[in-house]
């Protein structure tokens, strides 16, 4: 029987050899592997993170918002809560800077070739000003820091909650694990409304209430993450060998075990501080959150749906504010996802 | 199987319970007063309170509420605290309202959503996905009742297509704008968990087989790749309709709808808080919750044939037709 | 007279993916001939599933198929024998008239392989009904005596079962009956035994072996175990990184390697009789293809690595009429290498088992 394997041989190199080349090439080093050089886990995390577009517009758009924030309440000599007035010299009375469109002195010269003839002349409202008479610039940044801030605190101490009450229950498995998924059913089983409304009836509405509320609901998803995480890493051999080298229970949960289940919660932070901060403006859309005249990014819509068909564009900065922070965190989260966890493309 | 149904029924009564039971604990015994002090008299309010029931014993207290409940579907003494209207005539009415439009909603929602996440993953990397993919970032980032806004001021304030408020007798035409801007993010959501599931099960080892065996288009979409993918979609749902709830809130708000999320949110803004409402509203919304998520968690259960034919019952009751029987 | 059912001539394959283009396969060159036995013998990431899932045109969407052809002959219903390219061939045309009708695949892990919301039975009578054109009721009955011949009891009552509800080895003789139900002129095994259990592993073999002979079918295994290639095969193509490095048959593979690739595979073979207490390994990994590979790609493994192997790539050198390998150390200028000592040994020893029953590996 024959077989012809004419076309298998591939057609001759370009590269004709010499003799010389055909000693044994003693450079090479079989013994170490350099396909798979040393690289640490977190290393790999962040190349694959900032490959990410998304996941790095994400991250810039959270921080352009996080310094202006900061910064933004600060870049004018207004303050959040001022009515902002001025005395009319011809009358002599007090006139209060109420519901003015975006007010830019230097812009409006630049467009129309005049100076603004009202009492503020001289005056830069970016946003203009609310039907107070306050700047909306200020109050949208400092809206936006009372936001920002309510979620980072809650969804920390959420965090810490979660976390501890998941790595406990998944460690210990049996009836302590049994009676604690118990509690987290029910826990999971009250709309957060309810328990919105249930604190009202004996709280005061304001900030206090709004994080109480995140504190009651956000742990539930994180103590579930982190049970799923501790279910998949207490079976491992580290863990197996750090106990015969003796070390107890808490050892091996918080310093052997807790480091290595930081990756998902982290992602899940990331996806619970658009949740805290969703939550947050819902609140205070409704009236039940921030009270006048502090203010956060969801007073700022409700004040600004007040007035939407005389003021429209009161309306438009804070949903921006809140649409990009939503977008932004989610693009985080989704990157730290596939960063922590790169799914290995079908071949 | 039937174990397992009558014991997640079991278990979502007893959590339906206990919830009862923590929110009538904390609204009974946490501090506040139910009674505008500065418009009643100390005899007043003791008089009231009596005639209320209020100075027995919590457990007590506890105890008629939930017999009332169970015997005349009343909530409470029949009557809110404040305004007087008894509960149970209010309820039932901002109930109808509220789930009318929540149905819409769920039902559009979930249809079209559909329909794009399996356009979205039948053409990937073609309009239908980009598309998915756009409407998924913009339901996540843009909260429902900022549609609304955006859909009153521009659908009925700029022009007037649709009327601004609801009304119950122009229900069709009010409905419009209530019902899309609730159904945005179930839309959106179940669009792309659906692309997602379908993805995964055309990236499937099983799938391959299928193509394998010479399947192709309609045939191994309709019966290898729907029927996978959609199971799981119904584990989406629970949350959407939780969610729907909480948007309810703000969309009954916007345009004055008097249902279930209007009540709720006079109840906890109101001057003084209505106790009674509170409780009672608590207690429908948790049952609301529970009973969907119970309904769809059997729905599931029937869908899978791996849990709806388990072999496990076979071995209870040592008969072989057990197994076939349920597939029958 | 050579009657070559499939020829797979300079295949060349890369995979777009958000790392970069990998270029998985690079120029493959596999022969079949009617009746025989073909195995594909690699470390995982070699390729040769992507080999087989070209032919079969159940390639993922990120593929492109750069070069080559796929030629497959067989039998029209008129009785004409016609030669197609399957890579010219659209995947409408593939699935109604190759998959499942004339070349079958057994994938490698029987629990993922099913449907698991569709029984047995359906997943069984679809393709016949399809592909032969017979009634419900005529594909229910062959169905039934094809569970009968993979050797599954109850057939009638597994054909209303789901996947979920059998074993492992059951399963995979259920994906075997559903491969043969059509009778395809080939069979492509994708690791059909890796997944289960080494009890289950032979009988598998033995009833692939079984059907073949009844059947009159060509196989082409795909495996990473030289144990089950010295079972079943009657030629052996050796992959590594996406390209056939050794060709050759049987008992040139396992008593003649040339290639230091087939050298170390063979070494890590377990063996009872190695004094050896530590087990061979092949140092390193295979190469990550998103690099473009230049030279020899097994040069960074290879003890016997030469100056030119990190220059040029190796050509195939002729060995016999049928033994091929790719390495220059078959060059004769270069210095002469013999196998390792330790695997002369297990060649001789396998020679002398060999002997003992009667020519069988």
């Amino acid at each position: 029987m024959s077989k012809e394997r004419t076309s298998a041989v591939p057609a001759a190199p370009a590269y004709v050899p010499t003799d010389a080349d055909f000693a044994f090439d003693t450079t090479i080093d079989i013994t170490t592997d350099r396909n798979y050089a040393s690289q640490g886990f977190w290393k790999g995390v962040f190349m694959r993170f900032f490959k990410s577009v998304r996941a790095v517009i994400g991250l810039v758009i959270i921080g352009i918002i996080i310094i202006l924030a900061l910064i933004g309440p600060h870049m004018n000599s207004y303050g959040y809560s001022d009515i902002q007035s001025v005395t009319d010299p011809e009358t002599g009375k007090e006139v209060t800077a109420r519901s003015m469109p975006p007010h830019v002195p230097w812009l409006h010269k630049l467009t129309t070739g005049e100076s603004y003839d009202d009492p503020f002349a001289e005056e830069t409202f970016l946003f203009g000003t609310d039907s107070m008479g306050r700047d909306l610039w200020t109050r949208v940044w400092y809206g936006a820091r009372v936001s920002l801030l309510i979620a980072f605190v809650t969804i920390f101490i959420d965090m810490i909650i979660g976390m501890s009450f998941g790595l406990i229950s998944g460690f210990f498995g049996g009836v302590a694990d049994a009676v604690m998924q118990r509690f987290v059913e029910v826990a999971n089983s009250i709309p957060r409304l309810v328990i919105v409304g249930v604190l009202a009836t004996f709280m005061p509405k304001g900030i206090v209430l709004v994080i109480v509320a995140l504190l009651l609901t956000e742990w539930i998803g994180m103590s579930k993450i982190a049970r799923a995480e501790m279910l998949k890493i207490k079976g491992q051999e580290y863990i197996m060998a750090s106990r015969t080298l003796g070390a107890g229970n808490w050892r091996i949960i918080f310093i052997d075990i807790l480091p290595n289940t930081i990756g998902p919660i982290i992602t899940q932070m990331m996806f619970s501080i658009p949740t805290a901060i969703f939550t947050e403006a819902f609140l205070s859309f409704v009236g039940v959150g921030i009270m006048l005249p502090q203010c956060s990014v969801g007073s700022l819509i409700e004040d600004g749906f007040n007035n939407i068909t005389t003021l429209p564009y009161q309306i438009v900065p804070p949903i921006l504010v809140l649409a990009f922070l939503m977008l932004a965190f989610n693009f985080v989260g989704d990157g730290l996802r596939e960063a922590l966890a790169p799914r290995i493309e079908d071949m | 199987m039937a174990r397992y149904i009558i014991k997640r029924i079991f278990m979502a009564a007893a959590t339906l319970f206990i919830i009862t039971f923590l929110l009538f604990l904390l609204v009974r015994i946490m501090p506040g007063n139910p009674f505008p002090s500065e418009r009643m008299s100390d005899e007043a309010i003791a008089k009231k309170r009596a005639e209320m029931g209020l100075d027995d014993p919590v457990l007590v207290q506890f105890g008629h509420y939930i017999s009332d409940i169970l015997r005349t579907g009343s909530f409470g003494k029949g009557s809110s605290l404040y305004n007087g209207a008894p509960i149970s005539t209010v309820l039932p009415t901002a109930m109808g309202n509220s789930f009318r439009i929540g149905g819409v909603a769920i039902l559009f929602g979930v249809s079209v959503g559909l329909i794009l996440g399996i356009a979205a993953a039948l053409n990937r990397g073609h309009f239908w996905d980009v598309f998915c993919t756009v409407l998924s970032i913009v339901g996540v980032c843009i909260p429902s009742y900022v549609f609304m806004i955006f859909l009153q001021y521009f659908l009925a304030y700029k022009t007037t297509i649709f009327p601004f408020y609801f009304n119950n007798r122009n229900f069709l035409h009010s409905a419009v704008m209530p019902a899309l801007s609730l159904s945005l993010f179930s839309m959106s959501t179940v669009a792309r968990f659906t692309r997602n599931e379908m993805v995964e099960v055309m990236d499937s080892d099983y799938v391959l087989m299928a193509e394998s065996k010479g399947m192709y288009g309609t045939k191994l979409v309709t019966r290898h790749i729907l029927r996978n993918a959609l199971i799981p979609v119904v584990t989406v749902i629970a949350p959407l309709i939780v969610d729907l709830l909480t948007g309810a809130l703000v969309v009954e708000k916007i345009y004055g709808i008097n249902g279930i999320g209007k009540l709720m949110v006079d109840a906890i803004t109101g001057e003084g808080i209505d106790y009674n409402y509170v409780l009672a509203l608590g207690i429908l919304y948790s049952a609301m919750y529970i009973g969907i998520m119970l309904v769809l968690d059997i729905v599931y259960c029937l869908l899978d044939p791996r849990i709806r034919v388990s072999d496990r019952p076979k071995k209870k009751k040592s008969s072989a037709e057990n197994g076939e029987g349920v597939q029958a | 007279m050579a009657d070559k059912i499939l020829e797979i001539n300079n295949l060349d394959i890369t995979f777009s993916t958000t790392a970069g283009p990998v270029h998985a396969i690079r120029g493959v060159n596999i022969d079949l001939e009617r009746g025989e036995t073909v195995a594909v013998v690699g470390e995982s990431g070699s390729g040769k599933s992507v080999v087989m899932k070209t032919v079969m045109g159940i390639l993922a969407g990120n593929a492109a198929i750069n070069r080559g052809e796929i030629l497959f002959r067989y039998k029209q219903d008129n009785g004409e024998t016609v030669e197609v390219d399957i890579l010219k061939k659209d995947k409408k045309w593939i699935r109604k008239n190759i998959n499942g009708r004339r070349i079958a695949m057994i994938f490698q892990d029987p629990m993922t392989s099913l449907d698991p919301t569709m029984t047995i039975g359906k997943q069984l009578m679809e393709g016949m009904i399809m592909h032969l054109g017979i009634t419900r009721q005529e594909a229910a009955e062959r169905a039934v005596r094809l569970l009968e011949e993979v050797g599954i009891t109850e057939p009638g009552r597994r054909m209303k079962q789901y996947p979920h509800q059998l074993s492992g080895g059951m399963r995979q003789r259920i994906v075997i009956a559903m491969a043969i139900s059509c009778n395809p002129d080939l069979l492509i095994c994708d690791e059909p035994t890796t997944a289960l259990d080494v009890t289950i592993q032979a009988r598998i073999l033995e009833l692939i072996k079984k059907l073949q002979a009844v059947h009159g079918i060509s196989v082409i295994y795909i495996t990473h175990d030289l144990g089950v290639v010295a079972k079943v095969a009657d030629y052996v193509n050796v992959m590594y990184a996406g390209k056939i490095v050794e060709v050759g048959n049987i008992e040139e593979i396992f008593y003649e390697p040339k290639h230091p690739y087939t050298w170390g595979l063979l070494s890590a073979m377990p063996d009872l009789e190695t004094d050896d207490a530590r087990l061979y390994t092949i140092p390193g990994s295979p190469p990550n293809l998103l690099h473009e590979v230049k030279g020899d790609a097994f040069a960074p493994r290879n003890r016997y690595a030469l100056k030119i192997d990190s220059i040029a790539e190796p050509p195939m050198f002729q060995i016999t009429k049928t033994h091929f390998a790719a390495t220059w150390l078959l060059d004769p200028r270069a210095p002469k290498v013999e196998m390792p000592e330790e695997l002369k040994k297990r060649v001789a020893r396998m020679l002398k088992e060999a002997d003992r029953n009667g020519g069988q590996l």
